[in-house]
């Protein structure tokens, strides 16, 4: 049961109701699990919404959080693609401070990470990039010795690769064979 | 046909099978309960505060296996249903509480007896809803009773603002559920059965741990069959308590906090532990880590979140425990354990606790077992927390099915009045104890007034020491016997009060008084209080401290372990 703690990325697909984002909100923090990002939109179907939870802790505690999400009446399916082969993202816009003389080094680190600056004023500018958490704790890292007034990222969303549609279930695999 | 919401909602009622409702009216619900009479197949009982009308469906609930419904108002109304609901989410039991709320354009302008019952009662229900469209009220109905009584049963909250009461809207009978993320479990996977029978053979000292569960998915008879199949000791939880008969020969009593020393031991020494429908619960395990250390586990249990939560299991089994025991019993191999069931009388004989002090005095244990003696075993009994709930639980030797009904994992005092007045209301003729002390009968005492209203006998033993028994046993164990705000000097005269109700008053002073003031109630036609003035400071063994194990066992002093 014990081992390393780390980051597991869930997804779940959820009734677009009104509430939903407090119930499940209102699960994590009645359980006390640490929910590191999470992202809401739309899915690909009407009135299904697509959620994507990276959250800490050990894989017995993350089976604990599917289960638990699962039993959300409002919750369709959880899926942990944490061990799949997955696309995952983040987009962030940061606010850098820039003057004459720094904005081109800066240019050349958006240029570096496949970024771009979105917009130029008097002294900043807003630097916008996609990528996966690393990338963007990279290139935030990188900013700062340049001045970072603001940071605004959006939380991962990930998609498993290949062509199949997500993994199984978490929780159906409860009843089938678990040995 | 076009029906206003408030019919809509007492239509949709009726269609599934409720037909008792308890509840208090107000403003926003107003209309609603002015639509009751076209509706006399639905009869209200009326209660004295929301709380008891919550446990009192609670009870219903849990005697019947059909969900209780209670009624009440918006703000106060439903802040007062809170306790109720969260013991029966606690307990797994199956409720469905509507609300009135205020107007629809009103919510959130912080109106009069506006409050967010729906957030209030997130975390302690199964599922709610807000309704804004009378339109949805078959539908929602529908779907409150379908998630609060199947799978893990619980309580489903469904709020309806006054306007929708009163909105006109066309009626349709409402189609096929349609709930794509609820779909509970109920058949076991055969593979993992498979392995379950393969343990069971294999072991040499089984136990089943039986819990709630057994007796929500009603397999008393699946529970007997495996345990005489195999020859497999049965213990019970607190909530498991009356799955199984207590005069059977398997029955080996509860464990945990307060259960038989000889229970947990069985289990400490066990090498295979079968439970079913239970959930590992503190009170049984102490230190979870140290629970049932030489044993496999067999974990039954019809909610996935249940498994692995406390304790891992080597044959987790998803699914009605019914439906699971069935097929297990079908595959199971017949089984004598001889040398582990004789390990277990030894247990049973050097570890007697149930065994009740020579004394004079007049014992909470003795009142219990008298009842028990008197009732032969077959009485309803409801209990709230603490001391007498436990000396209820050990003493009483429970024969029928269901027969227990207690606030076991929320402990709720004042439990015991309002449940046992839905327990009669379910079972009009059955035999009703509520055995309670004399904090939690104060608790919920109002009720007396719907009991005596709607003519209910039930049969109230207050065992009274004029103490928060429980707290002050805690406070003499582990707080050197100060005994901070437990004391109870200004009780009332419950005799008197009983009787200002125009209930029978019964006072017993003495141990040789029990039996005949219990046969005088029984006979009584109507509901009878007996004070019981029990030993203050007579405390429950065995004790198990929060978080220690079977090692760290308390025994009475005066009775203890016997060596042999």
């Amino acid at each position: 049961m014990s081992e390393l703690v780390g980051r597991h990325t869930i997804t779940a697909l959820v009734e677009d109701q009104p509430g939903v984002l407090n119930r499940i909100s209102s699960m994590f923090r009645r359980r006390g699990y640490n929910i590191s990002s999470l992202a809401v939109g739309q899915s690909e179907s009407q009135g299904l919404s697509r959620m994507t939870f990276v959250v800490e802790g050990d894989s017995a505690t993350v089976e604990m959080v599917a289960k638990n999400l699962h039993k959300l009446v409002e919750v369709i399916k959880v899926v942990d693609i944490s061990d799949e082969a997955a696309v995952s993202r983040e987009l962030a816009l940061v606010r850098v401070e820039a003057d004459v003389a720094s904005r081109s080094e800066i240019m050349q680190i958006v240029e570096i990470f496949r970024a771009k600056i979105v917009d130029v004023s008097q002294g900043t500018l807003i630097v916008e990039v996609t990528g996966d958490e690393d990338k963007v704790d990279s290139l935030v890292d990188l900013l700062r010795t340049f001045g970072v007034r603001e940071v605004m990222r959006t939380g991962t969303i990930a998609m498993s690769r290949g062509v199949s549609f997500e993994g199984e279930s978490i929780t159906s695999s409860l009843t089938r064979d678990v040995s | 046909m076009k029906m206003r919401g408030a019919q809509i909602v007492c239509e949709s009622l009726l269609r599934e099978g409720c037909n008792v409702v308890f509840g208090i009216p107000g403003g926003a619900i107003l209309p609603l309960y002015q639509t009751l009479p076209e509706f006399p197949d639905l009869r209200h009982i009326l209660v004295r505060h929301e709380q008891g009308a919550a446990h009192a469906a609670d009870g219903y609930a849990r005697v019947t296996g059909r969900p209780g419904v209670a009624f009440a108002t918006s703000g106060p109304g439903a802040t007062n249903l809170v306790t109720g609901i969260a013991s029966a989410q606690m307990d797994s039991v199956p409720l469905v509480v509507v609300t009135g709320q205020v107007n629809s354009s009103a919510i959130g302008s912080d109106a009069f007896q506006e409050t967010d019952i729906t957030g209030i009662t997130l975390p302690i229900t199964k599922h709610n809803f807000l309704v804004l469209d009378a339109g949805d009220i078959a539908r929602v109905i529908k779907e409150a009773f379908h998630i609060a009584n199947t799978g893990r049963p619980g309580p489903v909250l469904v709020d309806i603002p006054r306007d929708v009461f009163l909105e006109e809207v066309q009626y349709m009978v409402p189609g096929e559920i349609e709930l794509p993320g609820y779909s509970p479990t109920s058949v076991g996977h055969a593979g993992q059965i498979k392995r379950a029978a393969q343990l069971i053979k294999d072991s040499k000292k089984p136990v089943i741990v039986a819990g709630h569960g057994v007796i929500i998915s009603r397999a008393y008879e699946e529970l007997k069959e495996l345990a005489e199949k195999a020859q497999i000791p049965v213990i019970t939880t607190l909530l498991g308590i009356s799955c199984f008969p207590e005069d059977h020969v398997l029955w080996t009593g509860w464990p945990g906090m307060h259960g038989m020393a000889y229970s947990s031991l069985a289990i400490d020494e066990s090498d295979l532990l079968i439970a079913l429908g239970m959930r590992f619960d503190d009170r049984i395990t102490g230190n979870p880590k140290k629970f049932a250390p030489n044993s496999k586990k067999i974990h039954v249990d019809i909610d996935p979140s249940e498994i692995g939560k406390n304790v891992v299991a080597d044959v987790p089994i998803v699914g009605d425990v019914r439906d699971i025991l069935a097929s297990l019993n079908e595959i199971v191999e017949h089984a004598t354990h001889t040398e582990w069931l004789k390990r277990i009388d030894t247990l049973k004989d050097e570890h007697p606790s149930l065994r009740l002090p020579d004394t004079d005095k007049l014992l909470g244990r003795q009142v219990v077992r008298d009842i028990s003696e008197i009732t032969d075993g077959r009485a309803t009994i409801v209990t709230g927390v603490g001391q007498h709930q436990m000396w209820a639980a050990q003493h009483y030797t429970f024969k029928n099915p269901c027969s227990l009904l207690t606030s076991g994992g929320s402990g709720t005092m004042g439990y015991e009045v309002p449940a046992a007045m839905g327990a009669q209301v379910a079972n009009p003729n059955g035999l009703v104890w509520s055995i309670a002390g004399d904090g939690g009968f104060q608790m919920t005492l109002c009720e007396l007034a719907t009991i005596v209203e709607n003519k209910l006998p039930v049969k109230f033993a207050i065992l009274n020491n004029g103490f928060l028994g429980m707290v002050r046993q805690w406070q003499e164990i582990f707080f050197e016997s100060s005994y901070v705000s437990t004391g109870y000097s200004g009780n009332p005269d419950f005799v008197r009060l009983a009787e200002a109700y125009g209930i029978k008053g019964i006072r017993v002073t003495d141990k040789t008084q029990v039996k005949s003031a219990v046969e005088e109630a029984i006979s009584h036609d109507g509901p009878v209080l007996i004070d019981f003035i029990v030993e203050q400071e007579e405390n429950v063994y065995p004790m198990i401290p929060s978080g220690m194990t079977v090692g760290d066992i308390i025994e009475e002093p005066s009775v203890g372990k016997v060596t042999a």
